[in-house]
């Protein structure tokens, strides 16, 4: 075990230069309207609002800030092109367009990459590993379902719904707009949808690449906004089904509103996940996963890895080694290559997590920091870990959704069970074990949508993804995924 | 063989005890690493720690005094035209050609490692290797290169392979003791970290990836593995050891790649030629010819190179 005389030193000595990601190719307007019909428009009230690079404060560019009466206009064209054009086009002509939205954001993914870092705050390696690559990946596998739903539904027929309204978060600004686009329009319905108010930037480019991909106008609506914008669209009678990625109190309000009505909807809302590491695990890679699991994307992720479960015969070797770990991470400009960790989304998101931090000490938790340096401006939080905290304390009880982990030790495997599903989330887990009958064992038992084996946040659009209890209704992606855009009949 | 007062205070590990090793982890990791953007003063940095890192190598059945002399020239001179060079750490050679090494080097701060132990495959009998490996100390080796007997680590006899290393240790002497495991016949990740920590425990210094006689040779993943048993063995002991892989890097992005996986996982303390070396014959040159590129910004022709 590592001793204070024999700690590893990763500070000083060689360092990395930088090596930031240019910025000279990519292009953002000073003032964004709402694509409404195939063009943009602007609101009808006039008002605008500012996006901001959260790495800097800087002011990225206008963005519209769309009304009731913008939003009726976007499901009126909505309805429009579905009654008109898309919902009526051969399947295999609506394949073809989503074939080339998705090559496009291919030719663009360096465009894409720079503005979602820069929009967004998380790490270039990211957004270009990560986040561009698994938005193409989506429109490509749903542009393959297009003409072939009667082998998705065998012996039924599958009708679109019509318009679907759609509201999406920040923490993965593209790549939502994608899970909830490629399906919908590959089913046959058209789109209303709206991203977060700190991140519109690659939701409006993308209108840009349904506009040049010659997608009718009306298919796809991006309107702009923040909570009362997507309530608009949420309630709008016009409106046949709603998607929802977020907060699970804001899911709450809108499974309240949607009672009653005959809105198909899914939800896909928070989570703290469980990631259970057995004593026989492989413990190097385990230290992996657990920093993929909280310090992917600033932690931003409603599948993160929050709650470490950790056996006692391991914890000291798991913990010391993960706090060696933590030393490595480089935090800072998003836009530099070497960056692991980015920026605090946004400032509220910031405050929100200091005062997890504070409340976690309050409780009497161990809170340790890598000893990184962060950026004067901007929204920064260093990679965090509490240990000596319980079941009973609020940073092990709520969604944190920043770079912070909560440790726990266990002693047996039913033990880890029971504190894995103590929680009202059930959105995934991650279990870490060289022994295959465990791993069997673990998913039977443990009520999450996802559970990870010996990895951590692997996303594929051929896998379906959702939740159980309070993280969700619903499943996105894969085949599980067009069933939520369709209306089955005999 | 009596025992000494070393080899009783050698005792072999637990082995089960070690932790188990994932492949797709590893991989993930290695992949992580050679994500890394080394650019400008940094690339500068690396290149020349490099330089200074390696174990210039002929171990060929040709190999004659003319060819290792002509070898410690590069070692000596390895680019003039570039001032403030480091020059490479050790020359590596046969036992039989220790003696022309140091008449060669004589003078320079350069070591002088030999293979040892019936190179490459060890399959002799303890005495034999001992001899072997006393006759390069004697003949001036500053380093010895063993090789572990594969057929009993994969047989499961580790106190043979341990025994053996420690009866090596003692052979010899002052001079710096590098266990080579030999990765490519051990077959998996997990046998290759149980390799690690039995070399360290019985005494080596360092740890060796491969002889460069069997493929795959030094590998990214392999080397990540030993790096974290160094590690666990450092946790343990507080004893640092060296590592080497060796065998198959042979340009400069790739000994990169190497520094950046042990600058993130033993820190700076290992990021010297005391504690990490390359083996190899053919990436002096490739660094060599990056350095001229950062300085001068052009490629030049491998003509102006010096091929030894």
């Amino acid at each position: 075990m590592a001793t204070p005389e024999n700690k590893l030193a990763f500070d000083g000595g060689w360092g990395y230069a930088p090596a930031p990601e240019s910025t000279d190719h990519i292009q953002v307007k000073k003032r964004y309207g709402l694509f409404i019909n195939g063009e943009f428009v602007a609101p009808e009230k006039g008002s605008y609002f500012d996006t901001v690079n959260p790495a800097t404060e800087e002011k990225l560019s206008r963005i519209a800030d769309a009304g009731d009466a913008d939003v009726d206009k976007a499901v009126a064209a909505a309805r429009e092109a579905y009654r008109t054009t898309w919902g009526r086009m051969k399947p295999a002509e609506r394949g073809k367009y989503i074939y080339r939205i998705a090559r496009i954001i291919q030719e663009r993914a360096r465009e894409f990459s720079v503005i979602e870092s820069l929009d967004g705050g998380k790490p270039i390696r990211e957004s270009r590993d990560v986040d561009v690559p698994l938005a193409a990946a989506h429109f490509f596998y749903y542009a393959g379902w297009a003409d072939k739903l009667q082998f998705a539904f065998p012996g039924r027929t599958a009708k679109p719904l019509g318009v679907a309204g759609q509201v999406i978060p920040w923490n993965f600004p593209l790549l939502m707009a994608a899970w909830k686009i490629a399906p919908a329009l590959a089913c046959g319905n058209t789109v209303v949808l709206k991203p977060a108010e700190t991140t519109p930037l690659t939701a409006l480019k993308l209108a840009e690449v349904c506009r040049d991909a010659g997608l009718p106008p009306g298919v796809v609506n991006i309107v702009t906004g923040a909570g009362a914008t997507g309530a608009a669209i949420i309630n709008h009678p016009g409106v046949d089904k709603v998607a929802f990625t977020g907060s699970t109190n804001v899911g709450r309000i809108i499974q309240k509103a949607l009672a009653g009505t005959n809105k198909k909807y899914t939800l896909e809302l928070g989570g703290k996940a469980a990631n259970i590491v057995f004593a026989d695990a492989a413990i190097d890679q385990a230290v992996e996963g657990i920093v993929n699991g909280i310090f992917f994307n600033q932690g931003h992720v409603c599948c993160a890895g929050s709650r470490l479960f950790v056996q006692e015969s391991v914890a000291d070797e798991v913990v010391s080694k993960l706090k060696d770990r933590m030393e490595t991470l480089i935090v800072g400009d998003p836009l530099d290559k070497n960056t692991d960790i980015g920026a605090i989304n946004s400032r509220m998101q910031l405050e929100k997590i200091e005062s997890y931090l504070k409340i976690g000490k309050s409780e009497g938790g161990e809170m340790h920091q890598s000893a990184c340096r962060v950026p004067k401006k901007g929204y920064w939080c260093r990679p965090t870990i509490f240990t000596g905290v319980s079941q009973s304390n609020r940073v092990v009880q709520e969604e944190i959704f920043g770079p912070v982990l909560a440790i726990q030790t266990f002693r047996r495997f039913d033990e880890a069970i029971t504190k894995a599903n103590n929680t009202p989330y059930g959105l995934s887990g991650g279990i870490w074990t060289d022994k295959g009958s465990k791993i069997f064992k673990m998913t039977q038992s443990v009520r999450a949508g996802v559970i990870w084996a010996n990895t951590f946040n692997k996303f594929d659009p051929t896998s379906p993804f959702g939740g159980y209890k309070e993280s969700g209704v619903g499943r996105e992606g894969g085949l599980h995924g067009l069933d939520a855009y369709v209306k089955l009949g005999v | 063989m009596g025992l000494t007062a070393v080899n009783r205070k050698a005792r072999l590990p637990d082995l089960s005890r070690v932790p188990a090793v994932d492949e797709v982890g590893v991989n993930e990791r290695v992949a992580r690493f050679q994500s890394r953007s080394i650019k400008k003063a940094a690339k500068v940095d690396a290149l020349k720690l490099i330089l200074s890192m390696i174990d210039l190598t002929t171990l060929e059945g040709q190999d004659t005094p003319g060819k290792v002399q002509q070898l410690c020239q590069k070692a000596i001179h390895l680019h003039d035209a570039m001032p403030g060079l480091p020059h490479v750490a050790a020359v590596c050679v046969y036992p039989t050609m220790v003696a022309t090494a140091k008449e060669a080097l004589s003078g320079h701060d350069i070591n002088i490692a030999s293979v040892a132990t019936a190179f490459p495959s060890g399959m002799s009998t303890l005495s034999v290797k001992l001899d072997d490996t006393r006759m390069a100390v004697k003949a001036g080796a500053t380093e010895i290169d063993m090789v572990i007997s594969r057929g009993a680590f994969l047989s499961g006899d580790y106190r043979f392979v341990f025994d053996e290393i420690v009866a090596v240790k003692e052979a010899c002497g002052d001079a710096h003791l590098k266990v080579i495991l030999e990765t490519g016949e051990l077959g998996t990740l997990d046998r290759v970290r149980k390799a690690s920590m039995l070399a360290m425990y019985a005494g080596a210094d360092f740890i060796k990836t491969s002889t460069g006689k069997i493929q795959p040779a030094a590998t990214m993943q392999v080397t990540l593995v030993m790096l974290q048993a160094i590690r666990d063995y450092y946790y343990e002991t507080g004893r640092m050891v060296g590592m080497k892989p060796a065998g198959g890097i042979s340009t400069s992005k790739l000994a990169i790649h190497y520094l950046v996986m042990l600058h993130e996982t033993l820190g700076n303390a290992w990021m010297t030629p005391e504690w990490f070396r390359f083996g190899a014959s053919s990436l002096a040159n490739d660094v060599l010819m990056q350095l001229m590129k950062q300085s001068t910004g052009v490629y030049q022709s491998p003509d102006y190179f010096s091929k030894d």
